[in-house]
């Protein structure tokens, strides 16, 4: 339970400083909150009590004391998208920063709605 | 003022919606369908020992042939804009201090060397070509921090991660014409726990731990070259 309390604390901290805060680069870092809090959700709703990661060693050989592994497979996807949409929006930062020399979404004129 | 206490309210209404949406689903408690028969057949039908590797690469393998392609995509993005050739603007540097240049030196070939042995055993340990290859981006972060003067060569990084995404390309073929299907099983299951085993699982993870090694590296040094092109700060 506990791991689904923290993951919507994450979300909420992360559409806080996504919506909120107008520096660009605490834009982003609330967007990756975002995007871990959902990553932790979903691993959370796979785990189920008292067993063990889908992981076959030399002592753990039954399948029936495993967790679902579908969730963490997708959330390995997700992962990693999640870090290539971080690098772009990177460059998309840097790029403004040279073109109008502050990161402050008010002060960037052509943005302001 | 106004404005904070509306998004405020946006903010608890979606987390609301959220937590009304997971009390449908229980914490805890078994709730496997599909997942039962990946935990059943991974072991007879493709010989890997991680079994959320096998349903990344084996059960669903063309997913995440379609993810080392964003992953391709953004490191292009990345490229295409901050990429500039023009080297004659003012460079300022934070110079690295005694203690991370001589620990960068000791500590960067063991990165690597880590680095390739999770990509090598991601069928039998918690690891991977992603996992393994972003290691392998962090060394060279390291040595960007140290070595103010670093610029690797960018060709050779290319060819390597051309050939990591061929790799895959190239087993997924072997698959469509030596078997039934895209991506199928054309290698020997071998024995459990062995490093030869889990089929077409550790050639893929070889290709990837490569690929997402050298694109992360070359977009720290696209951010790198930014800083230094531009004079930073």
């Amino acid at each position: 339970m506990i791991f689904y309390i923290t993951a919507l604390i994450i979300i909420g901290i992360g559409l806080y400083a996504l919506i909120i805060k107008s520096n660009l680069i605490k834009k982003i870092i609330g967007l990756d909150l975002i995007e871990t809090g959902i990553n932790l959700l979903i691993v959370s709703i796979g785990y189920i009590d008292g067993k063990e990661a889908p992981i076959f060693t030399f002592n753990v050989r039954n399948a029936a004391s495993m967790v679902d592994p579908v969730p963490q497979a997708l959330t390995l996807t997700s992962i990693v998208i999640g870090a290539s949409e971080l690098a772009l929006a990177a460059a998309f930062v840097v790029l403004l920063y040279r073109k109008y020399g502050t990161l402050n979404v008010k002060k960037i004129r052509s943005l302001k709605w | 003022m106004i404005r904070k206490i509306i998004y405020g309210i946006f903010i608890l209404i979606i987390v609301s919606a959220i937590a009304m949406f997971l009390r449908g689903t229980p914490f805890g408690v078994d709730k496997m369908d599909v997942g039962k028969y990946y935990l059943e057949e991974t072991i007879p039908q493709t010989g890997a020992a991680n079994v959320v590797t096998s349903v990344t690469l084996f059960y669903r393998g063309f997913d995440t042939l379609g993810e080392v392609t964003v992953l391709f995509t953004a490191a292009l993005g990345v490229a295409v804009l901050l990429f500039i050739e023009d080297k004659k603007r003012k460079m300022t540097y934070v110079k690295a201090n005694f203690v991370t240049k001589i620990g960068t030196r000791i500590v960067f070939p063991f990165i690597l060397l880590t680095g390739a042995y999770i990509f090598m055993h991601g069928h039998l340990t918690p690891g991977g070509g992603f996992q393994g290859g972003a290691l392998i981006a962090t060394g060279f972060l390291l040595l960007y921090l140290a070595y103010e003067e670093t610029s690797i060569d960018r060709k050779k990084f290319y060819l390597v991660e051309g050939l990591g995404g061929l790799t895959y390309v190239i087993v997924g073929l072997l698959g469509y014409f030596m078997r039934d299907s895209f991506l199928a099983n054309v290698l020997p299951n071998g024995t459990l726990f062995d490093l030869l085993s889990g089929g077409i699982i550790l050639p893929i993870y070889i290709g990837v731990g490569l690929k997402v090694g050298s694109e992360l590296a070359n977009i720290v040094d696209d951010l790198f070259c930014e800083v230094k092109c531009t004079g930073g700060e």
